[in-house]
């Protein structure tokens, strides 16, 4: 089947939706393709909250300077103003559309504190923020009965004459490989956390749209910028969010130590997370936890505060560690939870290649550069979600449709069959993305090196080869998760490959790239952002872009 | 440590009656019969169905089929039956239902089946368009900021905003088993989030279209979706906040209301429940049509001696019961 619309977004989080929405505002034919309903995506998960300066006493000015140093100087200052300048009005936006976010005493927007912000400027509902915003713009996506292609899994983006015009994807519950063409896409399919475990991130989180592009030959930014949230839950690994640090909470090494007074005296446990990070991995390594693991204590704050500013939280640690917050500190460590990294975008979403557009996790802009801010991130879905729905409006009514795509429709049902007829050789897509996770996780972490990187690239060469060998071990035609496990391993091989060649260059240690060889920040040489192009057949090529600097030259960077 | 795991199979586009026939109860006889099949998983103590949902599709049979993603009650992906009742897998700790060390799963019976744990959630979500889930901003929208409304208002509504659309309180609905087109738990619970929203500008209008037949009175309070909710929404109180408002906002005029009118009428007249005058007066005196319906099953009762007594006596002491009517107030009291 093929059916056409004027602007496709891949993706139905925070950013694909905005994007929807206002796509639909300018009045152009827009659908959603998800692999899943858009109330599943993995926004949902975000707890803690948003940013805006908003509040009297803040100012934009603030929440950028804050933004970009936590970002190690690397974000490029334009688009941080650009999204710190747009965020009270999206923040206004999103109430007005019925987002129920905490309140003060005079019934105005109320905020709460978060790492590396020297204001309070998060806004919040509860510990369910992500939840609350998901559901709110899914409301308004019925509202104006934008259509939604729901359980669709994309397998390639539709090329033509170097112009991106539609996704080929496998309707889930029919089995069918269909081809949506448009004349504009916007990928907002989120991150790439399960190239890691563990992960604070869904199983769903498979890059999936930042391989495709990848593919099609739009350059990476700053793959190498992982960030590892320093309060993931022991053994599972789900977040915890920074608002219970928000709200007060301690850090205690197994001494019962504060240890953050000394990493940064003056933010203590509010210090950015690379920094947050890098502290408890000492403390571990160096014997101080108990374990692998240090504690937050949560117990001072009190049941009051607990039950009601972080409910979710309070579940989930008794669920799956049976400890209760409100008496006991509960045992967390880093973990891998987001991708500053991602497809290269402008300001408006624009990747290189026209009518291809990328918001949200997936894209790099760079608003984040080498570490993000808590309650940055749905931000940065909703400001640049806005702008890339815009802008491929306005794109599409430069653009005539696209007629053709039968002939790389039949060439990509018989890419899937031909996947499906591969025999069993011994390999299994479960067990090459559990060796490939434990791996990122052991050698691409908090800390990095020349040695374990290397041995990285070499593990994701070898794993490459055997995904060539992985088959589907379902036969079925239907609802096969097999077949999208198969290709999801693939999209994160390639972006695993990618974060790996990031970290390999980037020779100094800045945000979320800590290298034990190069420890220290280097702008005279390594200011500048790295893009990775994907070269059919060989290593891909890497060039360099520098960081846009307005207002804010660098600065040694302590909290 | 090992756990038996059976999965009961399905797929669509096989057909069914492929495996040993088990009876659902009723009214879910006619659903479609599953293979049931058994693993081994070694898991530990702690747990829950989902993990060992995924170790079966991981590492022994990869043509398994279940939606999951955020493996923590926040993606609402992977509601179920777990031993005959409903729940969300990837908070439900295998030893907490497991007997003799197994625990038996499968797609809800109340629900159409896609394959194996996946079922269609489209008629879930055609519901949830129904109740007009969005907000319609009170005039004038603050210009440049935000409606001022007291924290309590908002707080009011995170019970229901906590809603992660699971659909758990839909498979054991009871009403929902009898009448397939009931709107359902969920989507009254996120009816009432905007109609209690201070923002919204059709509250009245949303009372009225939620009153119609399919809504808040097709609800039987049996308490099903108010036990099993995983994120405690509370679907049955919504959906009474929501009746009591619409009978307050004047919206009487169906069998709903008139049952609860003839109900209290009855017992603040005599003490007792007085079930001769109770269908007639809630389907309308001038109902001839629905009277005459209901007929067959006052036969049946009158078969089975299970008819009200023709004469309706008054308990002792029925004053001390209109002295409570007259206490709790409302529109009962006098």
């Amino acid at each position: 089947m093929i059916v056409d619309h004027d602007v496709i977004v891949l993706g139905a989080g925070l950013a694909g939706m905005r994007a929807a929405l206002e796509a639909a505002r300018n009045g152009v034919n827009v659908a959603v393709v998800s692999k899943v309903h858009p109330v599943r995506s993995h926004s949902g998960a975000a707890q803690g909250g948003i940013n805006a300066a908003l509040a009297p006493g803040d100012s934009w000015e603030i929440h950028a300077f804050d933004t970009i140093k936590g970002s190690d100087y690397l974000a490029d200052q334009d688009a941080v103003e650009i999204m710190t300048r747009e965020a009270p009005q999206d923040i206004i936006e999103l109430e007005h559309m019925g987002v129920i976010f905490y309140r003060d005493e005079e019934g105005k927007l109320g905020t709460r504190a978060f790492g590396g912000a020297s204001k309070a400027r998060t806004y919040f509902v509860g510990d369910i923020t992500g939840q609350a915003l998901l559901y709110t713009l899914y409301d308004q996506l019925l509202k104006a009965g934008v259509k939604v292609y729901e359980e669709c899994f994309a397998t390639a983006l539709y090329m033509a004459g170097g112009e991106c015009r539609g996704v080929t994807a496998i309707d889930m519950l029919s089995g069918e490989l269909n081809l949506i063409r448009a004349k504009a896409v916007i990928i907002a399919s989120g991150g790439a956390g399960r190239l890691y475990e563990p992960s604070t991130n869904a199983l769903i989180c498979t890059g999936d749209g930042i391989a495709l592009a990848y593919r099609a030959g739009a350059p990476l930014m700053d793959m190498e910028m992982v960030q590892y949230h320093p309060t993931t839950l022991k053994g599972s690994g789900f977040l915890m969010t920074e608002a219970a640090r928000g709200e007060g909470a301690y850090l205690l090494n197994k001494d019962g130590e504060r240890f953050m007074q000394r990493y940064a005296p003056k933010m203590m446990e509010l210090a950015s997370r690379d920094v947050v990070s890098r502290a408890e991995t000492i403390e571990i390594a160096e014997g101080r936890g108990i374990d692998g693991n240090v504690l937050l204590d949560l117990r001072h704050l009190g049941r009051d505060v607990i039950l009601t500013k972080l409910p979710q939280i309070h579940e989930i640690a008794l669920d799956f560690l049976g400890i209760d917050m409100i008496t006991d500190p509960v045992p967390v460590r880093p973990g891998m939870h987001y991708m500053m990294g991602g497809i290269r975008t402008d300001v408006h979403g624009a990747t290189s290649i026209p009518g291809l557009y990328a918001a949200g996790e997936c894209a790099c802009v760079s608003v984040h550069g080498g570490n993000r801010l808590g309650a940055n991130s749905l931000l940065d879905t909703l400001v640049f979600g806005r702008r890339s729905g815009r802008a491929a409006a306005e794109y599409v009514r430069r653009t005539s449709p696209t007629a053709t795509g039968e002939d790389f429709l039949a060439a990509e049902q018989r890419r899937i069959a031909d996947l499906m007829a591969r025999p069993y050789a011994g390999e299994t897509h479960a067990r090459l993305r559990l060796e490939l996770g434990t791996l990122m996780d052991a050698k691409v972490g908090v800390y990095r090196n020349e040695e374990g990187l290397m041995e990285a690239l070499t593990g994701v060469h070898e794993l490459k080869r055997r995904y060539g060998l992985v088959a589907v071990g379902d036969k079925g035609r239907i609802y096969n998760q097999a077949l999208t496990f198969v290709l999801e391993l693939g999209y994160l091989l390639d972006c695993a490959e990618a974060v790996i060649h990031g970290a390999l260059t980037r020779k100094e240690s800045r945000g979320a790239q800590a290298r034990t060889d190069f420890p220290q920040r280097n702008d005279a040489e390594w200011l500048k952002h790295i893009l990775i192009t994907h070269n059919d057949g060989g290593p891909p090529r890497i060039d360099f872009q520098p960081v846009t600097i307005t207002k804010w030259q660098p600065q040694e960077r302590t909290y | 440590m090992k756990w038996t795991i059976e999965v009961g199979r399905y797929d669509r586009t096989a057909g069914d009656g492929r495996g040993e026939v088990r009876s659902y109860p009723p009214p879910y006889e006619n659903a479609p019969q599953r293979r049931y099949q058994t693993f081994e998983v070694d898991l530990p103590d702690h747990a829950m169905v989902l993990d060992a949902l995924i170790a079966i599709r991981e590492y022994q049979d990869e043509s398994l089929v279940v939606r999951c993603a955020c493996r923590s009650a926040i993606c609402g992906s992977c509601g179920m039956w777990i031993n005959g009742a409903a729940r969300l897998a990837c908070i439900t700790k295998l030893r907490e239902v497991a007997r003799d060390g197994k625990v038996t799963v499968e797609a809800p019976p109340s629900m159409p089946v896609v394959r194996d744990l996946v079922w269609d959630m489209t008629p879930f979500w055609q519901k949830n368009r129904a109740v007009l889930p969005w907000l319609e901003n009170k005039e004038p929208v603050p210009q440049g900021e935000e409606y001022r409304v007291p924290n309590a208002a908002m707080e009011n509504l995170i019970q229901e905003v906590s809603c992660i659309s699971c659909g758990v309180c839909v498979m054991d609905c009871e009403s929902f088993a009898v009448n397939p087109d009931f709107l359902g738990p969920a989507a009254l619970a996120k009816a009432y989030r905007y109609v209690a929203d201070p923002r919204d500008a059709k509250t009245h209008e949303r009372l009225g279209r939620y009153s119609q037949p399919n809504g808040v009175w097709d609800c039987t309070h049996c308490y099903e979706c108010v036990a099993k909710c995983p994120k405690g929404v509370a679907p049955m109180e919504q959906i009474l906040k929501i009746r009591k408002l619409a009978v307050e906002a004047g919206y009487r005029n169906n069998s709903g209301t008139r049952h609860a009118v003839a109900f209290a009428e009855s017992v603040a007249h005599s003490g007792r429940l007085n079930e001769l005058t109770l269908m007639p007066k809630s389907f309308g005196l001038f109902n001839i049509r629905a009277q005459l319906q209901s007929l067959p099953a006052a036969f049946n009762m009158l078969r089975a001696g299970k008819l009200p007594p023709l004469l309706h006596p008054k308990v002792p002491h029925v004053e001390r019961i209109k002295a409570i009517f007259k206490k709790v107030g409302g529109m009962f009291s006098s």
